[in-house]
């Protein structure tokens, strides 16, 4: 157990960079504030992979099953007997491959964030920001309680916003940090009504408790939330939708994805650390948290199945239109987070039935590493054209060998060509689809087509295409800082997929056999091929068979670029349908009715008062004329009136 | 009808007709005088009740001391012989009913108890009277006695500081 | 009608205080209020002997409470004219609804 004694220095270590740098950084550590915030966020890192070896290979297992092991558990607040709310440090395989991913993504961003943000001006703050997201996520990883889980997940709501908004002098980097908070809070909303129905049915807040109480057919608390129901549907799948709503919201999946591709605003490497490796797999991340209850109701799987598959193909035609690499990155990003879901919704509880969850967190984790990586590169390149879009972009490749090649090597490992790590995850999650649900299947194959088809348009128009000309200074591919992520990330993206997650993260603790069907994985792989080769050429040299293309599908095409109207609808609704039906109703409400009582009190007071003020007229013998009419009155009171 | 009877109304009649003619006559100097008849009759009164040490004091204090002091003050801040302003008749009204209301009230409380007295043999000595100011025991007043020479002893140094206090603004 | 009995006394105190009280509210000037103030105080004395006389005559207490109101009577009213007359001096007047400088 030694190494657990140190466990609650992984987030503690974070929280006290951002509050030393958040306080002084400006004034004292502004030029070694980068290092600083890295070296302390290595140290969270280097324990991470001490817990997780620990845990993996001495310690973890009780005969073949991982076990929950609670290092730390303080009551912060009781209700009741039963419930409180509990601060405290869960470890399992699912919390520790989280820590080991949010550690080792976060450190690596801080690194590149060495070279790639310097010289600017709120430096320090930046770096204070990071630790705070980093703790925040950590947090949330590591909650023991329903609770503790929401305290953290707005604390990632309100990290998120400052560092989307960190340049908060451009109104579109204001405006999308505000819409990733107010979208988000509003899935958050659904969340915590969420947490508050099932944790009133189960009695309890606490994770643990709280999983075996709702997985109990004998308990009396899975009784009562199954009869109780609202609208005909019972309370646990009400309970876990709005759950999952929460969930749906921070991992942007459809229709609350709207936040996700205004907030590459911010800088690049928060976009790798925040959307694509930590903040929006939270959402992946609570469901596998909930998944023993999610099993016992098939409504609730049977929507996180649909939403996510649907978001993976949705976002997969949007980011094959879009012309801003950053936006591609973030569709691709929705696009892999919705397979993470529906292999959730796809799965079963224990042995071969599990494996869709195994699946799931089995591409969380490759897909953090290529993800980021594709994120810092697309950093890199962005750092030396000094603009977001591809069409200032191509012939990239020999200014930036490095970049070029492990941007390379991530693009093929999201397109899941063997033995790239996406491969790997990408199929367990397909062969999970095939085998419970063959429309999410088909869905789920054709979109991993698209996948590798938009990917390489991306790759091609940076770095083919037509000849570069990059204009000004001309400073290469950034500094040392800046290249050792994407070497380690690329090396990572590499061999990510022969980490035996199969064997540590399952859903019941037991390791799972799995071997890949080279049959099966022919389909998805030539899919793939096919979709590289359509790139290749389309975009590998200057031509225009693209745009006969997209003039072909003309209004799909419009559709798609206009990420089929989904931000217009949003508007239409709340411009024209809340505000005027609700908004204004309610302002004349408290124009009229709230503020209008209170003003016809204070007027009122004033009316009264100045009608009264001749009594206080500071003559002394009226005083003593009331005085003593006032001492008559009473004694005539209480002689003849009160006895 | 026999002639303390007659002498009671006498003196009644005497102290309630000063008195109103101390608060309603129109030159200050005669309110105080008119004041100082009726402390007169107030005395009066004492020695008609036998209470003829009572009686001195008033005579010494009142007549002799706060009048004399309030006549002196006076001298000091008006001029005697001019009428003073009359009050407003609403004020005057309302003062009189009021003052009415009072009595009425007072008295009707007054006439109601029907107070019983049982006629005992009063004999007022002197010397008690000053036994009993130093007395320390359970019915002797040396404790009042003393706070109120200390607070007489307050009110002149009071007087003097209020005296002085003016002087040093004006200087 | 043979007899004066405290009642009587009691009347005569009473419409004393009433008088008393008139003048103090129908009186501008300090010097007359505080003669009203006097003209209180005496028919409470008056009480306080005809209490001792006609009620208790076994005790002293009536006479002891007039002695100690007619030297508070005397104290006061020296505070008082001290008062006044340090308001004469500063404002010129002794007239109630002058020294209205604490209203506000």
């Amino acid at each position: 157990m030694n190494i657990y004694s140190y466990i609650a220095l992984i987030p503690l270590l974070p929280l006290a960079t951002f509050l030393l740098l958040g306080l002084f950084g400006k004034k004292y550590f502004s030029s070694i504030s980068g290092i600083l915030g890295t070296f302390t966020l290595a140290v969270s890192a280097f324990i991470s992979l001490a817990v997780a070896y620990s845990y993996f290979f001495v310690n973890g297992k009780v005969d073949g099953v991982f076990q929950q092991i609670i290092p730390l558990k303080y009551t912060w607040l009781t209700f009741s007997p039963n419930v409180s709310i509990d601060m405290g440090i869960v470890i399992d395989p699912l919390s520790v491959m989280m820590l080991v991913v949010v550690t080792f993504v976060s450190l690596m961003v801080h690194i590149f964030s060495l070279g790639y943000m310097k010289g600017e001006e709120r430096f320090a703050t930046y770096y204070a920001f990071l630790s705070l997201f980093t703790f925040s996520m950590l947090g949330l990883v590591l909650s023991t309680n329903i609770f503790q889980i929401y305290m953290f997940w707005e604390l990632v709501g309100v990290s998120s916003f400052l560092l989307i908004g960190f340049y908060f002098e451009k109104p579109s980097a204001v405006a999308a940090a505000k819409k990733a908070f107010i979208v988000t809070r509003f899935a958050d909303l659904g969340f915590l009504i969420g947490i508050l129905i099932l944790s009133f049915h189960a009695e309890t807040l606490d994770f643990q408790t709280l999983i075996s109480r709702l997985t109990d057919t004998q308990s009396t608390q899975l009784m009562g939330i199954t009869t109780a129901s609202f609208m005909g549907v019972s309370m646990l799948t009400w309970g876990l939708t709005l759950v999952f709503m929460g969930g749906a919201g921070k991992s942007a999946m459809f229709p609350l994805h709207i936040w996700l591709p205004d907030a590459m605003e911010g800088p690049t490497p928060v976009s790798a650390l925040i959307h694509a490796a930590t903040m929006v797999v939270a959402g992946v991340y609570l469901v596998a948290r909930l998944f023993p209850v999610f099993v016992f109701d098939a409504a609730a799987l049977t929507i996180v199945t649909y939403v996510g598959a649907f978001s993976a193909l949705f976002a997969a035609i949007i980011a094959c239109t879009q012309t801003d690499i950053k936006r591609v990155l973030a569709y691709s990003t929705m696009s892999q987070i919705g397979y993470m879901m529906f292999a959730l919704g796809v799965s079963g509880k224990g042995g071969e039935e599990g494996l869709g969850y195994m699946a799931s967190l089995f591409h969380l984790f490759t897909h953090a590493f290529f993800k980021s990586l594709l994120f810092l590169g697309a950093g890199a390149v962005i750092h030396l054209v000094h603009s977001n879009d591809m069409k200032d972009m191509g012939g990239l490749r020999k200014h930036m060998p490095i970049t070029h090649i492990t941007f390379l090597i991530a693009c093929l490992a999201i397109a899941g060509i063997p033995p790239f790590a996406g491969f790997f995850s990408k199929e367990e999650i397909l062969t999970a689809a095939f085998h419970s649900n063959k429309l999410i299947y088909v869905l789920a194959v054709f979109t991993s087509g698209l996948t590798a088809f938009y990917m390489f348009r991306l790759y091609f128009s940076i770095f083919w295409n037509k000849e570069a000309h990059l204009h000004g200074e001309h400073h290469g591919e950034g500094t040392l800082s800046m290249k050792i992520p994407l070497i380690i990330l690329g090396a990572c993206a590499l061999l990510a997929g022969f980490v035996p997650i199969a064997d540590w993260v399952t859903s019941d603790g037991i390791a799972l056999e799995t071997h890949i069907d080279i049959v099966f994985s022919i389909l998805p792989v030539a899919l793939a091929i096919g979709g590289i080769l359509l790139a290749l050429s389309f975009y590998k040299t200057e031509n225009s068979k693209s745009d006969k293309i997209a003039s072909s599908l003309n209004g799909f095409y419009q559709a798609a670029y206009h990420k089929f109207y989904i931000d217009e609808i949003y508007l239409f609704v709340t411009r024209k349908i809340i505000f005027n039906l609700i908004g204004r109703p309610a302002a004349w409400i408290d124009k009229n009715i709230v503020d209008g009582l209170m003003n016809k009190m204070a007027s009122g007071t004033a009316v009264i008062s100045e009608k009264i003020k001749g009594f206080q007229s500071g003559k002394t013998q009226e005083y003593a004329l009331y005085f003593f009419l006032g001492i008559i009155s009473l004694s005539a009171l209480f002689i003849y009136i009160i006895k | 009808m026999n002639s303390t009877v007659i002498m009671f109304y006498c003196i009644s009649a005497f102290i309630l007709g000063t008195g109103i003619l101390a608060v309603t006559t129109g030159k200050i100097f005669r309110s105080a005088i008119w004041l100082l008849f009726s402390m007169m009759g107030i005395a009066g009164l004492y020695f008609w009740m036998q209470m003829e040490f009572i009686a001195a004091v008033q005579i010494i204090v009142y007549v002799g001391g706060i009048v004399v002091l309030i006549i002196f003050s006076i001298f000091l801040t008006q001029k005697s012989g001019e009428e003073m302003p009359k009050p407003p008749l609403t004020k005057t009204i309302f003062s009189l009913l009021a003052a009415i209301l009072g009595f009425t009230f007072s008295y009707l409380l007054i006439y109601q108890y029907g107070f019983n007295d049982g006629n005992a043999p009063f004999e007022l000595k002197v010397s008690d009277i000053g036994l009993k100011m130093l007395d320390t025991g359970e019915h002797g007043f040396i404790l009042p006695f003393e706070v109120i020479s200390v607070l007489l002893l307050a009110a002149l140094v009071g007087c003097i500081v209020i005296a002085m206090k003016v002087k040093s603004i004006e200087e | 009608m043979n007899e004066i009995n405290i009642t009587d006394i009691l009347l005569v105190s009473t419409a004393l205080f009433f008088v008393g009280v008139y003048g103090f509210f129908t009186r501008r000037n300090m010097i007359t209020m505080l003669m009203s103030v006097e003209l209180i105080l005496n028919s409470v004395n008056i009480n306080f002997v005809a209490f001792n006389k006609y009620l208790f005559p076994q005790n002293l207490d009536g006479i002891f409470f007039t002695i100690f109101i007619i030297t508070i009577a005397a104290a006061e009213a020296a505070v008082a004219i001290a008062i006044i007359i340090n308001m004469y001096r500063s404002h010129h007047s002794v007239d109630v609804e002058d020294a209205t400088d604490l209203k506000y």
